[in-house]
């Protein structure tokens, strides 16, 4: 894991990034978008986090293992994400 | 180097420290502090089987009275609430602190960085945390269900472990709260180790089926325990202050705990049976000298497993209130696991078929491994039928499927492989007859034990309940009678493999003439297993080779 | 090569390895991380989607000025961090230790920060059981269906046990870094032996990652009152 040296202007660029996605987020808030404001405000958050992961963390320039943990623990959160709550939404198709 | 190569195994340049001769890991440091400090993954080993044995006997001491109580159909023996109690200790120990972490945490720490040429796990020191850590855990857990006990069952089910039960569910549950980052830290130690620390030449194809089933178990462990142990901080935040998190009227869904709870304990199941399948694979080779058939299909039915495990909790919830949809899904995926279980007792029996078959006490117990297995794998089909589901749920027939897979599989193929690892881990040899006595009282008591309860399961006699029908008693007393055999089965081996580090005989350094970097080194190991970084030049399990440079 | 001697722990090969073995053990220690907290984001979804305004009348109630004075400070706290690493493997010795206590400084900035705000939602009566009024749920200008109490307090649950968790992971991430502190003004922290900063890195990065995605889902979810400075289009959804 010695990846090259990420320059000190790369992570100035990405925290201007960060910060100002944040500032959108928090606008979007004031905005009557009702349920929307979730979905938005989590797909910030996802482009937010792989800023973070990408630059912050290395991935860019990571092992394939450390990729590997990564998108295995994001498929194992998929797994219990849409099995859990595909019981909870398709529980008022049919009672018994 | 002729003999070098036919074993798979070549020194390298690379020198270590000189060790002087017949330094092994057991008498390079006397003391209790040499033992409580170790960083030595063989010796971390050792205190994991001490801990594990004695705590199996004490999950063991909970069944003999829930067996004896069902003697008869009053159950004279204890009082209702007490009987609870017991049901639960004999769960919540035999799963969480014996199960889960025996087979990855005795044999895999023992074997893992020798079967890939390492001188140690990755991360020693958290080895060694783990353990202090396991033991923390067993320790406020035995004293919760000591000073009190637990009525919960080993389930939890809310709301009554969040609302109504009194009994210690708070600290039990903390107890299995610390223990669940031993699990994680021994799981991420495995799989950072195979991927960082396999020595030249061993590629990810040629490692031993043992070390891939750990892999594939550490990925349970990994990803499972954390959610286990945030749907315990749930039901603690909910018990300790009264909030509706899983409590109907308040809001909150009882089912949804079941959900995090079984993303968990599903899985925990093939954290029990792939080491233990890993296992078997090794022994299966080893004493039919033949390699194993079909490599790569074993390899990813492990991998597979651990997969499809994550994919079929819910059918523990069939009646439990869930979608019918979701259900329909559940029961169909759970239909799937079958497919990479079958493919490894095919696997195994194929390497067995016209193989030069040596009855060794391991073989035994592996035989009895996939006999028993086997028939709890098929009646686990029939519960993932929604059906019969319905019919026997929470009925004697789940006790009897479960058993067969955690206690004919699981403890069968642990018993396994302490029995083929024990001269590597002491140097001696255990009684011949009395191991084999053993392997075939355990399978005998084992059958008597459990079959009567699948007949009882489905004649509908409950789990759970201290009190029974009339007409169930002819059953019962047959699977208490099967236990008490299954018991002497279990102490047996205690005395001869303790009688054997007094007098058994110098088992030398490969006794059972196995292929595998661990049977390279001396028996017992030295502190830094090798002497030199050895490099891989075959595959696994090439006896074949062996046996023809034997001619030569 | 004798420094390489020292650090080089004796069961690895070389360094290369032992570099490669601490970052994909902190990978997979972040994994669990990712399902920890995976699992109570799953179940606020669930709760999230079976009673919507309940939690979105709980989410515009709760101090989202706070909340987004925090994100960036913690955002500042993750550049940092990574300049520390940047520092450790260039050999700046005193950029490192200034960076690491500017990390360690924005740390307790957010975790003060959270404590006014705890105490504030005290004030404000947004604690279950411990300081709650049910009744002023009951009568929200502006809600089409009846909120009820008890799932704003489910709502509020899911917050304090989010922010907590995530709270305490800072409190163990600043330990972490005192300990770096520690081992950089010892000189212990090298373009050599630069992993230490880099594996800390990760697991504080990981905690700003968690923190992104509680700030839409507890302070965003609701419709928050605009400030009077702020234009706003007239988007009604």
């Amino acid at each position: 894991m010695s990846g090259p040296i990420t320059p000190t202007r790369t992570y100035y660029r990405v925290f201007a990034a960060l910060i100002a996605l944040t500032l959108v987020t928090v606008y979007v808030s004031f905005l009557e978008l009702g349920p929307w404001h979730t979905t938005v405000g989590v797909l910030i958050g996802v482009v937010k986090a792989s800023l973070v992961g990408l630059f912050f963390m290395h991935l860019l320039h990571s092992s394939k293992a450390s990729w590997l943990a990564v998108l295995a623990s994001l498929f194992w959160l998929g797994i219990l994400m849409v099995l859990t709550i595909s019981d909870y939404l398709t529980r008022h198709i049919l009672e018994y | 180097m002729s003999s070098a190569i036919t074993t798979g195994f070549v020194p390298q340049a690379k020198t270590r420290p000189p060790r002087t001769p017949g330094e092994n890991y057991l008498n390079v440091a006397f003391g209790v502090k040499s033992w409580l400090l170790t960083t030595d993954h063989k010796r971390i080993a050792i205190l994991y089987l001490v801990t594990l044995t004695i705590l199996f006997f004490i999950g063991g001491a909970a069944a003999t009275v829930i067996r004896l109580n069902l003697m008869t159909p009053n159950g004279e023996l204890v009082p209702a609430d007490t009987y609870n109690k017991l049901f639960s200790a004999h769960g919540i120990i035999m799963v969480w602190f014996f199960l889960v972490p025996v087979v990855p945490t005795v044999l895999g720490n023992f074997l893992v960085p020798m079967m890939i040429g390492a001188r140690d796990l990755a991360f020693p020191k958290i080895n060694l945390l783990s353990w202090y850590v396991f033991t923390i855990g067993a320790i406020i857990t035995l004293w919760a269900l000591l000073a009190g006990g637990v009525d919960t069952g080993w389930t939890f089910y809310t709301p009554f472990s969040s609302k109504y039960a009194r009994t210690n569910v708070l600290p039990t549950m903390i107890g299995i709260f610390i223990s669940g980052f031993s699990s994680i830290m021994t799981g991420l130690n495995f799989i950072a180790t195979m991927h960082t620390m396999r020595a030249p030449g061993l590629t990810w194809f040629r490692m031993p089926l043992f070390l891939w089933a750990h892999y594939a178990a550490s990925i349970i462990l990994v990803l499972a325990t954390p959610v286990l142990a945030m749907a315990l901080i749930l039901v603690g935040v909910e018990r300790a202050w009264g909030i509706g998190i899983f409590d109907p009227e308040l809001g909150g869904d009882p089912v949804l705990f079941q959900h995090l709870f079984w993303f968990y304990s599903h899985p925990v199941v093939y954290i029990m049976l792939l080491p233990a399948m890993g296992i078997v694979s090794e022994i299966v080779t080893c004493f039919s000298r033949k390699h194993i058939f079909g490599y790569v299909f074993v390899l990813w039915s492990s991998i597979g497993i651990a997969v499809l495990s994550f994919l079929v909790w819910a059918h523990h919830m069939f009646v439990a209130g869930q979608s019918v949809y979701s259900a329909l899904i559940f029961s169909a995926l759970s239909y799937m696991v079958a497919v990479p279980s079958a493919i490894k007792v095919f696997n195994w029996t194929a390497t067995l078929y016209k193989g030069s078959i040596a009855f060794e006490t391991p073989l035994l117990f592996a035989l009895g491994f996939i006999a028993l297995f086997t028939m709890g794998g098929l009646t686990g089909l029939f519960l993932a039928a929604l059906g019969v589901d319905m019919h026997v749920h929470d009925t004697y027939f789940i006790i009897a499927h479960f058993h067969f897979i955690m206690v004919g599989g699981s403890v069968m193929g642990y018993m396994g492989g302490l029995h083929y690892w024990w001269p590597k881990m002491t140097g001696r040899m255990y009684s011949d007859f009395l191991s084999k006595l053993a392997a075939l009282i355990i399978f005998v008591g084992f059958i008597l034990t459990f079959l009567p309860q699948f007949v009882l399961g489905y004649l509908g006699m409950p789990r759970r309940y201290h009190v029974y029908p009339p007409e169930f008693q002819v059953l019962n007393v047959m699977s208490s009678a099967g236990a008490s055999i299954l018991a002497v089965g279990y102490v047996l081996p205690l005395f001869y493999m303790l009688w054997s580090l007094y007098a058994g005989k110098p088992s030398g350094p490969n006794p059972w003439g196995a292929t595998g970097l661990e049977w390279q080194t001396p028996s017992p190991p030295p502190p830094h297993n090798f002497d030199e970084t050895p490099i891989v030049t075959t595959g696994p399990y090439e006896y074949s080779i062996e046996e023809s440079a034997l001619v030569h | 090569m004798s420094t390489n001697h020292a650090v080089l722990a004796h069961h690895f090969e070389n360094l290369e390895q032992q570099r490669e073995t601490a970052a994909f053990g902190m990978w997979i220690f972040l994994a669990t991380e990712v399902l920890i907290f995976g699992a109570i984001f799953t179940c606020y979804a669930i709760y999230r989607l079976r009673y919507p305004l309940d939690f979105e009348a709980a989410s515009a109630r709760l101090n989202v000025l706070i909340g987004s004075i925090n994100t960036i400070v913690l955002l500042s706290s993750s550049l940092t961090m990574a300049l520390s690493v940047h520092a450790t493997r260039v050999g700046r010795q005193q950029m490192l230790l200034t960076c690491l206590l500017l990390t360690i400084l924005l740390g307790a900035t957010f975790l003060g920060l959270k404590v006014v705000e705890y105490y504030q939602d005290y004030k404000e009566k947004l604690v279950p059981v411990l300081a709650f009024d049910p009744d002023e749920w009951t009568q929200i200008e502006g809600v089409e269906a009846p909120v009820q109490p008890q799932r704003v307090q489910l709502m509020l649950v899911f917050y304090y046990i989010m922010t907590g968790l995530h709270a305490a992971h800072m409190i163990v991430g600043m330990g972490l870094l005192i300990w770096l502190v520690i081992e950089a003004r010892r000189g212990l922290l090298t373009p050599v032996r630069y992993m230490p900063v880099e594996v800390i890195g990760l697991y504080w990065h990981f905690v700003d990652i968690v923190w992104i995605f509680l700030l839409p889902l507890l302070y965003l979810t609701g419709t928050h009152q605009a400030p009077p400075w702020l234009p706003i289009p007239p988007i009604h959804f």
